[in-house]
């Protein structure tokens, strides 16, 4: 496997010496996907609680429509969000396109589906559990929120990993509205989409494993960090 | 609530909640009839409701906390039907306690919290709470993995930290050894050594006797007897609560 | 400590967008072909226009068709790409006011080296392409609307060869996952010579059949119609688009070689 030898040491090489296009890439893709799964997890978040803990004509729809969005192909996603900021589009007044802002918009759509129907299920379960009890404290369906949030706390640490994953390891949505502009919009996967067409198959690998271990760093940390509350907290 | 600063007694200025009136109250579900009609008065001191599975005594209390809303017919406090004021004055402590996910402590601050007790003052009380009930040691242990007899002494501390008027418990100690089952018992008396009215129910018929002011027994969702206890226990009115008492109805 | 937790990921969250919302007016958005980005070129010559004029110019490429749509809807300050009877429609329709050659590389057949079709010693491209669909060994297209995929479509025409056969593999790809592509399956394609240069996985595939006139390939620079898409960075575009078309920008494209082998060839009027 001459390739995959190539990868190892290309990917090392890069790592080792810092290279300067790799930290702007890395950091890029950081900036955006964080951003995303930040700005997912706070509408997604009590928006899955609050699908969790309210009845509405109406609500099971919501539900499917979120479950099916789980499933939604990025490059569906990212077309969505490039009609949307398009000069021709909706919201083309705001010269959104082609920057990252746009990117973290499309992820943004990939990542929130998952927050919300996951956190519903999640929060849904702890509900049966802690209905009775958090009524008998006299506590209204607004003021439950917050507590069934922080007591799934350790569960929606792994939805919100989830959603990292996605926006992390999708490359058709930021594609299209970010355009893989060379120091302005590329981000690891969309650099190895384009090392892959120009046949640079070693660094394309490479670059694949620095996106590898990013994840796995961000894994592991999220993952002692559950472990650490799960002996606290049981 | 400034009030919670004190454990508190049922005091003069705030209007007393007793007695508990049940007016032709009836529970259906799915139009088949759980319960009811029920009339019943009850007034001061520790009421245990008795009676086989099924009877639906988990189902009365249920209905006088408010967490189920009665088909028909009323519940009233001191003449008054539940407000929500009313509400936080009563404390339920359920078969299998529902604990947070957090530490003992946590537990008891998260209601101080909700009650609106002074940041400052949460961690005191509630350590004065868990040395009250024997817990203190167990402060920073994670509720959930606290073993069955203590879990229900933190529930218990949690409601004395409620302060509550009336104290509902569901089967508290069903599945319990006995010496959980006699801290559990020291634990409801010290609530109503505090004033606080008891209602609970049990399978348990020398708890009952150890315990109870007055029995109402249960029999097929209907109310079949209430009476003081001495008298519920030497001479039973209907034929099911007789052979209860003999330990003959399967429960 | 819960609080202060949350206090430092907020803290951090706001570290890492900043950087998000710092933008620099002073640059354009160019689309144009992936065939251009992935050779190297605007790598090298933007830079050079960068010293000239101060202006970055931010490069979105795409297959020509995607090209042509985007700079349609506005998203795009100005366009470079090769498919001359497109271009001059663009004009034709309004949305470009002028239309310049800037450049051409040529397109050449690539194919497995032992050369099953013997292309190697066709007369002319037409020939070349007969032979390939007689012989009916594989043959990759890239399939995009591109402006590759619609001149290998005009090739196929004028040769008078119905593709629908099994040998025809139509992939709707990039010129790079084709080239992959064909490697794989000992396939023909049809490729630019720049991406052919550029391109680092070629297995046994080499060039069997180029120099033939019918293969160059024309790019052209478009200025976009000002009163159409009144918020484009025209005045910067059309620095952009004379300063192609200059001396300085001429030289700039014919200076740039990969292994001492020149990409492309200016040829502006």
């Amino acid at each position: 496997m001459p390739i995959a030898d190539n990868a190892f040491s290309t990917a090392l090489t890069l790592i080792v010496t810092l290279d300067p296009a790799l930290l702007n890439i890395v950091s890029l893709s950081l900036q955006v996907s964080l951003s995303a799964v930040l700005i997912a997890a706070m509408i997604g978040l009590p928006l899955g609680a609050a699908l969790a803990l309210w009845l509405f004509p109406g609500r099971g729809a919501v539900v499917v429509v979120l479950n099916a969005f789980m499933g939604l192909p990025p490059v569906v996603a990212g077309l969505m969000v490039y009609l949307m900021l398009s000069r021709a589009g909706p919201l083309g007044s705001l010269g959104l396109l082609f920057t990252p802002t746009a990117m973290v918009i499309a992820q943004v759509v990939l990542v929130l589906p998952i927050v919300a129907a996951l956190t519903r299920q999640h929060i849904e379960a702890l509900l049966a559990e802690y209905r009775e009890q958090l009524a008998s404290f006299g506590l209204g369906r607004p003021r439950m929120m917050p507590t069934l949030l922080w007591d799934a706390r350790v569960a929606l640490t792994t939805v919100v990993l989830a959603g990292f994953g996605r926006a992390s390891a999708e490359v058709g949505a930021v594609l299209i509205v970010g355009g893989n502009i060379d120091g302005v919009t590329r981000v690891m996967t969309t650099a190895i989409a384009l090392e892959t067409n120009r046949g640079n198959l070693a660094l394309a690998l490479g670059l694949g494993l620095v996106l590898l271990l990013l994840v796995a760093c961000v894994n592991g940390a999220a993952h002692l960090l559950g472990e650490h509350a799960r002996r606290q907290m049981g | 609530m400034s009030s919670l600063s004190q454990p508190r007694l049922p005091q003069a200025t705030t209007t007393p909640m007793l007695p508990l009136t049940l007016d032709g109250v009836r529970f259906s579900h799915r139009g088949q009839r759980l319960l009811g009609d029920i009339d019943l008065r009850l007034g001061a001191g520790r009421t245990l409701i008795m009676g086989p599975n099924g009877a639906g005594k988990s189902l009365l209390m249920r209905l006088c906390h408010g967490l189920l809303k009665p088909t028909t017919g009323q519940i009233l406090w001191n003449d008054q039907a539940l407000s929500p004021a009313l509400a936080l004055r009563q404390a339920m402590v359920f078969q299998r306690p529902v604990l947070l996910k957090r530490s003992a402590q946590a537990n008891l601050t998260y209601v101080l919290a909700i009650r609106g007790c002074p940041r400052r003052l949460r961690k005191p009380r509630a350590q004065a709470a868990l040395e009250r009930f024997g817990l203190a040691t167990l402060a920073q242990r994670p509720a959930r993995v606290l073993s069955g007899g203590e879990q229900q002494r933190l529930a218990l501390a949690r409601a004395w930290l409620l302060a509550p008027d009336i104290l509902f418990l569901d089967e508290p100690t069903s599945a319990l050894d006995p010496a959980a089952i006699r801290a559990v018992e020291e634990a409801v008396n010290q609530f109503h050594h505090r004033g606080t009215k008891i209602v609970m129910t049990t399978h348990d018929l020398y708890q009952a006797r150890r315990l109870a002011d007055d029995v109402v027994f249960l029999n097929a969702g209907r109310l079949l007897e209430h009476s003081p206890a001495e008298r519920f226990f030497a001479t039973p009115q209907s034929s099911e609560a007789a052979a209860f008492v003999r330990g003959e109805l399967p429960w | 400590m819960q609080r202060r937790h949350r206090l430092s990921i907020l803290a951090l969250s706001i570290a890492l967008s900043a950087p998000l919302a710092a933008d620099d007016e002073r640059y354009i958005t160019l689309a144009s072909t992936t065939s251009t980005e992935q050779s190297g070129l605007f790598a090298d010559i933007v830079p050079q226009f960068r010293e000239a004029t101060g202006i970055e110019v931010r490069v979105v490429a795409v297959g020509t068709g995607q090209a042509f749509e985007i700079a349609r809807r506005g998203d795009a300050d100005s366009l470079l790409v090769h498919d001359t009877q497109g271009e001059e429609q663009f004009v034709a329709d309004g949305y470009a006011s002028e239309r310049l050659d800037v450049m051409y590389n040529d397109f050449v057949l690539i194919g497995p080296s032992d050369d099953p079709a013997g292309i190697a010693d066709a007369d002319d491209a037409l020939d070349a392409f007969s032979r390939i669909a007689a012989s009916g060994t594989p043959f990759t297209s890239r399939g995009d609307d591109s402006g590759t995929h619609r001149a290998e479509q005009r090739f196929w025409e004028d040769a008078g060869v119905d593709t629908d056969g099994g040998w025809y593999r139509e992939l709707g790809s990039g010129m790079g996952p084709t080239l992959n592509t064909a490697a794989g399956m000992d396939a023909y394609v049809f490729a630019d010579r720049a991406t052919w240069l550029a391109f680092d996985n070629r297995q046994d595939l080499a060039i069997l059949f180029e120099g033939d006139e019918a293969l160059f390939n024309q790019y052209g620079s478009l200025l976009l119609d000002r009163e159409r898409h009144p918020h484009l960075k025209h005045d910067l575009a059309e620095q952009w688009h004379q300063w192609l078309v200059s001396d300085q920008g001429q030289e700039a494209i014919a200076g740039y070689a990969i292994d001492g082998e020149q990409l492309f060839f200016p040829n502006a009027e």
